[in-house]
Order: C-alpha cells, then structure tokens, then sequence
C-alpha cells in the first residue's frame, strides 16, 4: 500500500525521459486521423480519429467489438490499418516502425490477458523491461548497476511485489500479474501508457489501487485506459471516449457521455 | 570470471569437473600398457574425441532450442559446414600423395577431369584461413537463412520444417560432383593436420583434448550467454515473443544473433569431428542427424546445457553399443527415446535432478 | 533416276500380270537367291525387291528366315533350305518343295550374309505386306514402320492402295507417306507441292526430310519453301514439347498432392505435425506388395484391392498412433514432431525386420502401360494420367468427406472451436481419432499409387515427407485448394526448370524458393482465414 500512498513523493525514475525526435509543442502526444482497418471485409476501424494530449488520462469504453483493442494493436505497430495517419508527438510516423522501436520511443503497453514471463522471477520480469539501450550487444553486457537495482526495488514496491521478488512469475496469482505487467510498464517508464482492462481479474482492494496508480501517473505521462468496468471507470474520473463499430461514437466526461442519447442506445439497445 | 559465470550452475560445475579429469585422466590411461585393466586403447579415445564433439553440437542445439525456442532441425547441416571446411583445408594438405598425385587438386577432382582448384577451394591450405572459415561459413549461412526467416516472423514447427527443408536441400546440393564438394564420396583419405599425422597416436589424443576444451568453452559462453540479460530475454522470446517485443527488444535481432553463435558452435564441433573419423561426406547433411541432435538434447533436459551434453553422450554411447551388439534393434531403441522422452519425460535426465519448477535459473 | 523410278512403278503395276509368268519351283527363284547368297550388298538389297514380285506365298517367312539364319543354302547342292538345329547337326528342308533332305554337318551349310541397311530393308518389305491386311491398326503399323525409313519406291505401292483404302487414319498415313515419298521427287512443283502436304506432319522422317531440303535442295524456292515449314515446325514442336512438360508436371505434382493431401488434414485441418505421415505412405505401398504376393495372379485386381487395404491398413495404424501417442501432446506441435519422428523410425525399422532391408518389386499390370500417341512428338503414357485422374478423384473424395458429411463438419467443428465444439456435444476425441485415421489411410492409398511409380523400400517414406509438408505449407496450412493447387504448381515448376539446371538442382532450387516463399507468405498461398493451425 504504501507505495501508492506517497503521493507527494515524485520518483525520478518516473519521470520520463522525452525521446530527442519526439516534439511535443503542440500539446498532443498522439495523432490518429481518419485510421480504418478490415479484416476479411469486417470493418474494426472505420474512420476513427483519436487524440491524446500529453499528461491526460482517457479512458476508452466500447461494447465487444467496439474497435479498442485493434485501436492499441494499431498504436503499438501490431496491426497496420488500411489507411490513416497514426502519429506520436509532431514528427514520429508510427506506421513506419516496428513493435520494438515504437515500445523504445515511449508508448508502453499492458494486454488485455496478463502476459508476463511466466519462467522468470518477479525481479527479471522487471529488469528486462527497465528502459535502456536494448540492442543485442547492449543487453548482452549489460549489469544492472546499484541505482537501477534501487528502481526495481522500488516498482516492486510500488506494485507490492517486494515479498515475491524471487518467485516465478508463472506463480503468481491473476491479480499479481496484472500488478506485474503494470510494473513493467512503469518500469519501461513510457511517455505513453496504454492500459487494457487492467481491472479484471482484480479484487476492490486491488482496484483502487489501480486507480490510485493510474490517476498517480497521470500529469507525468499519458495513460489511455480500456475498461469495461464502469465503476473503475467512474474512479479514474477523466475523459472518456465511446468506441462503437470502430468509430468515436462520443467524447466527454463521464456524466456527458453517460447522458449521450447514442450511448444510450448502443448500450441498451433501441 | 569463470566462477561468476558458473554461480548458481551446480550441474555445470560438475560436469566441467568431469570434463577436466577426463582430459586429463584419459590420454593418461591410454599411456598405461595395453594389458592393464585400465587401459584406455586409442580407439576408445578417439570415439571419446567424437562424442565430446557430438556434445558440443547438442550444446549448440540446446542454446537456440531450449533458451530460445527455435527447434533447429538443420544443426547437422552447420556442423557439416564446418566439417566440410576442415575437410577441404586437411584435402589441401595431402598434396601430392594423392593417388594421382597432382600437386595441387585432389583426387576427385583430377578423376573428374578438372583444370584448376575452383575459386572457393583457394586459401583452404591455410590453416588460419580454414579455421575461419569453419566459424565463418556455418555462421554466414545462418545469419542470411535467420535473416530471412525470423524477419517475416516465421516461427515454430513452420521455422523447423524450413530448416528441415535447408538441410536437405544442402544434402541434394553436395551429393551433386559438380558443387566441386567430391559428391558422393564426400572427402576423405586425409593424411595429416598441421604436420602430424592423423593415424598418430599422440594427433588423435591432441584432437580428444582439443575437443574437450572446446566443449568446455563452447559450455562456458553459452553459459555465460544464457545468465546474461539476453539470455533472459532469449528464454522471454521463448515464452511470450510479442511480448518481448512491446517492452522494446527487437526480437529478430536476438534471435538472428544467438542463432548465428550457435551455428558457429556446430560449426566448431564439425571441424573437430572430421578429423577424428577422418571423413565427410553429404550424409552428414541428412535430416535425420539434425533431429537425432534434438533427441540428445531432449533426453538430456531441454534447457540445461550440461544436459544436452549428458543426452549427447548417453545416446551416442547406447547407440555405439546396440550397433554393435543389436544392430536390428537400435531404430527400435531410437524411435523409443523420442516417444518416452516427448511422453514421460519432457524435462529429460537433468528433469530428474532439478526439482524447482521451470527448472534451473 | 527418272528411269529407275518408272522402270519400278511399272513393275510395281504389273505385279500380278507378272506373277502368273514366273515359273513355279525351286530354279525358277535361283537367279534370286544366287544374288542373295554372293552378289554385293547392292545386288542383294535388288534381290530382296526381286523376291516380292515372285509368286511366292509366305514370303514374310522366307524374310524372316533369311534375318533369323533358318532359311541356308546347302553348299553342295546349292539348294536353299529350311534349317533346323538338331544336335551338332542341321535337320534340311528343301525351302520350296518341303523335301526332307536329311542331316548334315553345320558347316555344310551357309547362311545368307546380309548387312543391318538390309535387314532395316526387310522389316519395311515384311510391312508393307501388311499393307494387305484386314486388320486397320495392322495396316497403320505398317505405313508407320515405312515412314520411319522413307523409299522413294513406297509412293508407288501406297498410291496403288489408297484408292481402296477406306479407314480414314490409313488413308492419311499413306498421303503423308506419298508426299513424304514425294519430296524426292525431280519435279520442282511436285516438291514444292509435296512440302505443302507434309507440312502438317511432325512424324521425325517428314521432319528430316524437310530439315535436309532446306540445306540441300538444289532449288531455291523450294529451299526457301522448307525452311519456312521448318520454322514453323519448330515452332509446333517447342509447343507439344511445353505441353508434355506440363504433363509430365502435372504428374509430377499429382505424386506430390497424393503424399500431402493426407498431411494436408492432419496438420492442416488438426494441426498436428506428423513426421511419421512418410511411413504411413510407405506401409500403403507395403500394403500392395502383399496383396501382390497373396495373389499373383491377379497383378491388376490386387492393385484395386490395394486401395482399399492400404486405407484400412495405415488408417488403423494412424488411429493407433493417434490414441497412443499424439492425444497426448495437443497444443505441444514440436514435442509431436519429436514423438511422431521417433515412430516413423520404429516403423521403418519394423519394415525391414518383418519384410526385408531391401526394395521389394511391386509389379505394374498391363493396363498401366503403354501410352496413347497423341502425335508424333507427343505421346501420353498410361501410368502417368493414370496417376493425375487417381489423385483427383482421391481428393474429390476427401473434399467431399469434409464438406457434406457428419464427420467432415465435426472436424471443421473441431478445427475451429474445440472448446465449443465439445459443447455442442461433439465427442472431440473420437473426432480426432476419425480425423488422424482419415489422413493416415489417404496416405496409405497415396501409397498404393507410388508404389507403382517408384521403389517399394523402406525408406520410401522418408523421400516423401519434406516434399509433402512443402506442399501443405506452401499451399496454405488447413486448406485443401491451396495443397491441390501448391502441389500441382511445384511439379510443374519443377518439370519446366528440369532442362535448364537438370533433376537434382531443380528440386533445391523449388526448395530454395518455398524457403523463402513461406518467409515472405508464412501462411502459405491460401491462408486460412481466423483461427488457423498456430505453429
């Protein structure tokens, strides 16, 4: 707990570096104009324009098949739309690089179902992901030195993992790899945080902390965050955007988009 | 420096310890009188000198399968690679003591009416050059062929049956007289290596040793390879490869690098294999070797290197023994080990030893 | 020349006038025979035409003699006899009489010396004796075996027949022998006109034939004449040698669809990697040689039955792997691969140890040889349409299996969701067991039919199974099209790159090429769409 309870303590290591290309004057970290994408003629994008601005926190609420994960997919190099313009900072082409280089240039990413290293410990889970060089040669020679040994110790703190350092991922519970997956997103420290349904599998507890978490990094980076629960939703409290059949079907906050006559109706039918 | 990379590797320990007697305490024994109950005959060295290199090759095959999850079925075809290359530079050697006697072309190429040593066999006298090559050769073919491959994402049995394909299509390449390889027959008829004779008794203990030492080295940086960073992320691509790749580490890269070593390892225990059997021919590309190395390293405990090395050695040794004692029955044997292995024992013999989940760390 | 030819055409139309003036009995043929037993070979080649304008009647058995040394002069009498072997002694016969004249010692007697232009001669004289015969095909034989050694004299005897000749095939066949005859002829428009009718023709003489009048035909028209046809020539025989080449690659690829389509269920359809798919090949090739041997007889019928048999055989032997080994490891494909490799070997192994280490001969029936002769240049054998026309109705077959039966919908069922599937109620077990049986017995029947193109051993198999996976991945993994398709493609390929880099660089080259054609398509041709077959 305490960890998210410091919340006047700022890490250095939680400030994130700003890559040299990436420019910022404008205010908005990432760009996605006029983005589709189909797979086998279904249409999982269509037109799709998104915006983040540095420092916010969004959440992203769809009903199944909304478009949200294929949104991250696209984001994060994964899937490459059909068309579109995906842009982070003023001059980074997203659509030219690869899963790797996007991930290097700052966008973190936390799947859906909790995807941690299941063989290796909590500890390695969370050096490995550390920021840094991460060419062959660099990660070949690299020792991990005593202030980043100090950072691991403190995300784990912060995740509440400290007592498991040693333990296999593999071992812990959903709930712990979801904490997990988060710290290693902290640790990668990304200018962008994409977050998938980090609240499944998560007990109330858990839950706040989540939100105490999120909310905390806010400010320092961007956080986008889909979730299906709207009470954890109603707990981050910011913007929200409504994906539907792959296209912003509303924007606002949570009580605007709640009173939205098209949220309506998707969510509870005509 | 060796010590820190062995921390942690009980197994290890014990095995280059086991390593390091037996190079010592074998060419020692050999020396004793024939009559002695411990007497070790040259012959048993120089099969020793053979499984040590076998060994290595396991180990080469361990490192990309077991820590990085590429089920090589084409090893045997880096470790023929590299065989080939020590074959070509001991073929420069024998000179004019040829049946035909031409100074400077070997045999089959004089019976094959040839003019000139083609542009490839040139600087293969040199022993340096040769050497290079052997490391070289195997590790060019791997970095063009994972270039290639890991690039476009090809991954599991996809990824093994090309690599099936590769070897085969090499096998086809060097049974054909024209690649200038001597076909059929392979190379062979080697006289000496650097000045000394292969029949010598003192050359075929020097290539057990040498083959000793280099298993140990080959042990030592695929060791040290795997307790490195990239090591734990070579075992990470293994486990969850997007993963991987969206903290940032550009998967192919990993792999192309480790995979390129470790041809070089087998090209390595190749170069080293062909002048203990003093032949080489395109049998050695045939797919069946690549999946036999598979099966040592399985019956060892995939993921362990000093496994590979025990699955190695205890395969090739109940092979050496049911070829001569029941011939009919190896296959039987063999096919055997992969069905068990694969069924009751998935973390082979090492398996046995480490009970921590996920084996040693 | 002129002379010589009409001195023979009139003979040629006098025959029978001419017949009934030749005495009958022996002197009245010594003339003859004189020739042929010491004349020069000039003079023998004159006799052998002299002989046919004689009356006698089985003449095809005194050619015949004089090729197979039974018909001798006896040196003494100078009689021509009958001859036959009976001890260190020759049994006479007088050749025209039937007189017996006794024994006598080998040497006694001589044979007539005749030189291979000669015996070439009589072949074409025994056909065109044929040439009288009721039977069609028989009469179309001979022309065949008189256009392979073109005469001049032949113009005469086929313009005699043609008139009366009423199968349409002869009639042609004797036109193209006139005008080939004709090509010789002094006159230039004759010639020229006799280029124009062989035109069509791609027979090797007519084709020879032309070649040489372009290069030597003293007239420069008519030069120019053959050479246009030879180009043209050319030009058709480029195209039929294309279209051999696509069906020898179409049988090729159809070899290569039947070793795969099996693998193409089992690790398309159910994803399982099957190393042992070569040897479950291999035991339907077994399969035959037993139903040859259990009744050898019947080589046809029992080939039949094979089909059947090897289904059943490798069916069960695959269900038996299934359900022993491969259930198992679902969801672990490279630990299958090993598994299933490590059973290929034992199966190999049991091959040799209960049959024999050694190929077995499996024997075709007749009915697989021979060839159909398209034209000339073009000829399709047997076996090798056999083999495309086997291997579709075999895929027709398992087509329809997956698509309009119980079984196949399970499988699709199972392909896709198993999970939901077994909530459905599909016993997804026994659908796996079904299915592996069902892909292991087409790799049986696969067996039966490349136990008739190639060795029966027990390292057939292994030859087969890189091929095979080739095939499926190259195809596109679960996709029945792309193996059809991706199979027929590579044979052909592999047929058409033959002639420029020869047999061995072909097939590294087509496997150079899947290499990297899986590297840039990894699923193949024909992916599969949603959740396919993960590696």
């Amino acid at each position: 707990m305490s960890g998210l309870m410091q919340r006047d303590r700022v890490y250095e290591f939680l400030v994130p570096k700003v890559v040299d290309d990436l420019d910022l004057s404008h205010g908005t970290v990432l760009y996605m104009e006029d983005v589709s994408v189909s797979f086998d003629g279904f249409k999982a994008i269509n037109e799709l324009n998104f915006y983040v601005e540095a420092g916010e926190l969004r959440c992203v609420i769809g009903p199944n098949g909304a478009g949200k994960t294929t949104m991250m997919d696209i984001i994060t190099g994964k899937t490459r739309p059909d068309q579109g313009a995906v842009w982070f900072g003023q001059r980074m082409n997203l659509l030219r690089m690869s899963e790797p280089e996007i991930a290097q240039a700052g966008i973190g990413r936390k799947f859906q179902k909790p995807t941690v290293f299941e063989y290796h410990s909590v500890f390695e889970n969370l050096e490995m992901s550390m920021n840094g060089p991460k060419g062959v040669w660099p990660t070949l020679v690299a020792r991990l030195n005593v202030e980043q040994k100090e950072r691991i110790d403190q995300v784990a703190e912060t995740i509440g993992l400290t007592e498991h350092m040693n333990r296999s991922a593999g071992l812990l519970s959903h709930g712990q790899k979801q904490w997990l997956e988060i710290g290693m997103l902290l640790m990668q420290n990304p200018l962008m945080l994409l977050v998938d349904e980090p609240a499944a599998g998560m007990t109330h507890q858990e839950m706040d902390r989540t939100v105490e978490l999120l909310t905390g990094l806010a400010g320092q980076h961007s956080v986008v965050v889909v979730e299906h629960d709207m009470d954890f939703v109603r707990a981050l409290n910011s913007r929200v955007t409504v994906l539907h059949q792959g296209t912003v079907l509303a924007e606002g906050n949570m009580d605007q988009v709640q009173n939205d006559p098209k949220v309506i109706e998707v969510y509870l039918g005509e | 420096m060796i010590l820190r990379i062995l921390k942690n590797d009980i197994g290890g320990k014990v095995f280059l310890l086991v390593l390091l007697t037996t190079l010592i305490a074998v060419p020692v024994l050999n020396q004793l009188p024939a009559e002695h109950t411990f007497h070790i005959s040259i012959y048993t060295v120089t099969l020793l000198g053979k499984y040590l290199t076998y060994a290595l090759l396991a180990v080469a095959v361990d490192l990309v399968w077991g820590y990085l999850g590429i089920l090589s079925l084409g090893h045997a075809a880096f470790f023929a690679l590299g065989g080939y290359a020590m074959g070509m530079y001991l073929m420069r050697q024998i000179g004019e003591r040829g049946v035909y006697g031409h100074p400077e072309l070997p045999d089959f190429m004089v019976f094959l009416d040839w003019q000139e040593l083609p542009w490839f066999w040139s600087g293969f006298d040199n022993f340096g050059f040769a050497m290079l090559m052997v490391l070289v050769v195997p590790g060019l073919l791997a970095f063009v062929f994972g270039w290639f491959a890991f690039r476009s994402r090809v991954t599991g049995v996809y990824l093994s049956i090309i690599t099936q394909a590769l070897t085969y299509a090499l096998m086809l390449a060097f049974f054909r007289n024209e690649m200038g390889f001597g076909g059929n027959n392979g190379l062979t008829d080697f006289k000496d290596i650097l000045g000394f004779s292969l029949q010598a008794d003192s050359t075929r203990l020097a290539l057990f040793v040498a083959s000793g030492v280099a298993l140990a080295l080959g042990y030592l940086s695929c060791r040290a390879l795997v307790k490195s960073r990239l090591g734990k992320v070579a075992v990470a691509i293994r486990d969850a490869e997007d993963r991987t790749r969206f903290i940032g580490y550009k998967v192919e890269y990993v792999k192309l690098a480790i995979f390129t070593f470790s041809a070089m390892l087998a090209g390595l225990a190749g170069a080293l294999y062909v002048p203990q059997v003093c032949i080489i021919n395109p049998g050695e590309f045939q797919p069946l070797n690549s999946i036999e190395v598979v099966v040592w390293v399985a019956m060892g405990g995939r993921a362990t290197l000093y496994g590979a090395v025990i699955g190695a050695l205890g395969v090739n040794y109940a092979k050496t023994w049911f070829t001569a004692a029941f011939p009919e029955i190896w296959l039987f044997a063999l096919g055997g080990l992969f069905v068990v292995v694969t069924l009751l024992m998935p973390r082979g013999i090492a398996g046995l030893f480490s009970r921590k989940k996920g084996g040693e760390s | 020349m002129l002379i010589r030819s009409l001195i023979i055409l009139l003979l040629l139309m006098t025959t029978s006038a001419q017949a009934a003036k030749v005495e009958t009995g022996n002197d009245a043929y010594n003339p003859i025979f004189e020739a042929l037993y010491t004349g020069s070979f000039t003079e023998k080649e004159q006799a052998l035409k002299d002989l046919m304008q004689t009356d006698i009647e089985d003449k095809k058995k005194f050619l015949n003699g004089i090729v197979n040394k039974t018909l001798m002069v006896h040196k003494k009498s100078k009689k021509v006899v009958w001859v036959e072997k009976q001890g260190s002694k020759f049994k006479m016969t007088d050749a025209f009489s039937g007189e017996d004249l006794g024994l006598d010692k080998k040497r006694k007697v001589k044979k007539f010396a005749i030189n291979n232009k000669m015996r070439s001669q009589v072949s074409a004289l025994i056909s065109t004796m044929d040439l009288d015969s009721d039977d069609a095909e028989k009469r179309l034989a001979a022309i065949n075996s008189m256009l392979a050694n073109p005469a001049p004299e032949y113009a005469g005897f086929l313009k005699q027949r043609l008139d009366k000749e009423s199968n349409n095939k002869v009639k042609q066949a004797m036109q193209l022998g006139i005008a080939l005859a004709d090509l010789g002829h002094e006159d230039t428009e004759v010639r020229l006109a006799a280029i124009d009718n062989v035109a069509d023709s791609l027979a090797p003489a007519v084709r020879s034939a032309l070649a040489n009048m372009a290069e030597n035909d003293t007239d420069k028209q008519v030069r120019e004449a053959a050479q246009k046809v030879v180009l043209e020539q050319e030009e058709q025989v480029r195209f039929f040698g294309y279209i051999e080449t696509l069906f020898f690659g179409l049988s090729l690829g159809s070899v290569l669809v039947l070793a795969a389509i099996g693998l193409a269920i089992t690790f398309g359809v159910m994803g399982v990697i099957n190393m042992a798919h070569g040897e479950l090949i291999m035991l339907g090739a077994y399969t035959t040689y037993l139903m040859q041997q259990a009744m050898p007889d019947s080589v046809g019928l029992a080939l039949v039955l094979s089909i059947p048999a090897a289904f059943i055989v490798s069916g069960v032997v695959g269900i038996g792997i299934e359900r022993s080994v491969i259930r198992f490891l679902y969801g672990r494909p490279l630990e299958t691969l090993l598994a299933t490799f490590g059973i290929s070997l034992i199966l190999q192994q049991m091959v040799r140890t209960v049959i024999s280490p050694q190929n077995v001969p499996v024997s075709n029936p007749e009915w697989m040889s021979g060839f159909i002769q398209i034209n000339s240049v073009l000829s399709i054998t047997y076996n090798r349409m056999y083999i495309i026309l086997f291997c579709l109705a075999v895929f027709a077959l398992l087509f329809f299996i997956l698509k309009k039966t119980r079984l196949g919908l399970e499988v699709r069922a199972v392909s896709q969701n198993r999970a939901m599937a077994r909530a459905m109620g599909i016993r997804s077990s026994r659908v796996d067991a079904m299915t592996f049986g069902l892909g292991s017995g087409i790799a049986g029947v696969a067996g039966v039919a490349l136990s008739q193109l190639t060795n029966v051993g027990p390292n057939l198999g292994q030859a087969y199974i890189v091929d095979s996976f080739m095939v499926v991945v190259f195809g596109g993994v679960g996709n029945l099209w792309g193996t059809l398709i991706g199979g027929m493609s590579l044979g052909v390929v592999n047929k058409f790159m033959e002639p420029w880099t020869g047999a061995v660089l072909a097939k590294i080259l087509v496997l150079v090429f899947i290499i990297l054609f899986i590297q840039k398509r990894p699923r193949g041709l024909f992916p599969q769409k949603g959740r396919a077959a993960e590696g």
